[in-house]
């Protein structure tokens, strides 16, 4: 199974509680996927500055002194904040590749979850109300942000296997369903430079869609390039810096719906993650095409 | 009328109670609210009451109905009305995969557009689509009637048994052994009878449609055996 959660705001002033409303739509997919659960949020950009979430099973020790640590590999100022097995560090934009590159000298147990202007990523095993609760994401802002509760099937149930996944610069991408191909997929993507933490099929399909903008294919591009490269069941949901897409594969077994006010679009495996979203009763709730691409963008 | 409010008191008091009327002749009309796109609404019904639903609906909303009346005031969720008996649900919105699979009689009226897998393998149920269809729709459908007055998605009817197809729109692939066939005059009866009977009838004409049904290829057909279907 697997459920999926999205919103994208139009509305600024719904900024503040993107991270609330996100919650609620999480928790109510829980029975689609009591495994484990990740949350990618993106924030407002601040210029020049970038952000490195990482994770440690052993948080205490790694993250002690991690900001002075990292701040001194890369010479600049490094500031962070912990929370639970998760560090949100910000560092100059310029510095952001040198610090993942340092981090795997300082820190060889701590994993990235996401890199990039705005994104940040927490994910665990456990249930979505206190994986949720763990990170605080209730009181979190932000301008779009992505969910997912996972029923694991291609691989272990583990805190690298629980989506999100992201495998490029503020990029992440969720997914329902399961891929037949994503063996060989990984096998070519690893020939052109691409890296893997897991062993997971997903994560073949983030990089996929990685890669292709890597080549310069925009958004909509990569991800009408999976409904022909990839095999398998899915329902994609990817996140940018700039917004968010939707594609389904053309069996669509995987369920999905939409929602769309003048104040947000939101993305929900069910109709009832999101009945509590303000105005749902007005909104145009459609349920996604077959093999079509969707996505917004500011 | 009796109101129901689904978040305050539950799904399962909700389906113990409706299943309560059975054989009962009064408490006939019903409203369920808050259904915030709950699963297994109104499911397994066996009495003639009309339920109204006042909202969407999740997964398998009046699954196996016998004689109710069910109606949803928004959309639903998929496999609504799966293996339906008898009975009437009518959907105001738009219905998600699988909408009247499997189902053995009664008749279904989707007033929006219906996704992938409408009626697939239906039994004898008559569904009546005032939209769209998705693909795969009929897959293996074995008998009653499916009316579609807007168009089809891919492979409509594959692999189809003894079902009679209606669609006024286009049809955008027929799957295997599905095949067009002359609309005679028992069909066009057939047709005025559902349009009516599927709230459709100041929508579309009979004369409007076009009729599919197997090529009976794939499948061991004898012309013994046509009283069965």
């Amino acid at each position: 199974m697997c459920g999926i959660v999205g919103l994208f705001l139009k509305d600024p002033k719904l900024e503040p509680q993107l991270g609330a409303l996100l919650t609620d739509m999480l928790i109510t997919m829980t029975d689609r996927g009591p495994d484990s659960a990740g949350i990618a949020i993106y924030g407002r950009p601040e210029k020049g500055r970038a952000k490195l979430t990482v994770q440690s099973a052993d948080p205490d020790v790694d993250f002690a002194t991690l900001t002075d640590d990292l701040g001194r590999a890369i010479a600049a100022k490094v500031t962070g904040h912990v929370k639970d097995t998760h560090m949100v560090l910000e560092l100059p934009e310029d510095r952001l590749d040198a610090a993942r590159h340092a981090m795997r000298g300082l820190r060889p147990m701590a994993k990235v979850m996401s890199a990039g202007e705005g994104i940040e990523i927490y994910k665990e095993v456990g249930l979505p109300k206190d994986v949720a609760a763990r990170f605080e994401v209730a009181r979190m802002s932000g301008t779009h942000g992505i969910g997912h509760t996972r029923m694991a099937t291609e691989s272990a149930v583990t805190t690298m296997g629980a989506h999100p996944f992201s495998t490029g610069s503020d990029q992440c991408l969720v997914h329902n369903g399961s891929l037949s191909n994503h063996n060989s997929v990984r096998r070519v993507l690893k020939q052109a430079g691409m890296t893997f933490e897991t062993e997971n099929d997903t994560e073949v399909a983030a990089a996929f869609i990685s890669h292709k903008l890597q080549e310069g294919a925009k958004l909509g591009e990569a991800m009408e390039a999976t409904l022909t490269d990839l095999d398998g069941f899915f329902t994609f949901v990817v996140g940018t810096k700039n917004g968010f897409g939707v594609v389904r594969d053309p069996i669509a077994c995987k369920p999905a719906v939409m929602a769309e006010t003048d104040q947000y679009v939101a993305f929900g495996s069910e109709y009832r993650a999101m009945v509590n979203l303000p105005g749902i009763d007005n909104a145009r709730v459609w349920e996604p095409e077959p093999a079509t691409v969707y996505f917004w963008e500011r | 009328m009796q109101t129901f409010d689904l978040t305050a008191q539950g799904l399962r008091a909700l389906n113990s109670t409706l299943h309560g009327l059975k054989g009962q002749t009064n408490m006939t009309a019903w409203e369920i609210i808050n259904p915030k796109g709950a699963h297994a609404i109104a499911v397994g019904l066996d009495a003639p009451v009309d339920v109204t639903v006042r909202g969407s609906t999740g997964y398998y909303c009046a699954g196996m109905n016998k004689q109710a009346t069910v109606r949803v005031k928004g959309s639903a969720g998929p496999g609504v009305a799966e293996n339906m008996m008898s009975g009437t649900v009518i959907i105001d919105g738009d219905a998600s995969q699988y909408a009247g699979a499997t189902g053995r009689g009664g008749l279904l009226v989707i007033k929006g557009n219906a996704s992938s897998r409408c009626g697939i393998s239906m039994k004898g149920i008559d569904i009546v689509v005032h939209g769209n269809i998705g693909h795969m729709s009929a897959f293996m459908a074995q008998s009653g009637n499916m009316v579609v007055l807007g168009d089809a998605g891919e492979a409509l009817g594959d692999s189809l048994y003894e079902a009679r197809l209606f669609v006024r729109g286009s049809v955008k692939s027929l799957g295997a052994d599905c095949v067009e066939k002359e609309m005679r005059p028992e069909h066009l009866a057939i047709l005025a009878d559902l349009l009516k009977r599927g709230e459709a009838d100041h929508l579309a004409k009979p004369e409007e449609f076009k009729r599919y049904g197997s090529a009976r290829k794939l499948y061991t057909f004898n012309i013994d055996n046509a009283s069965s279907y």
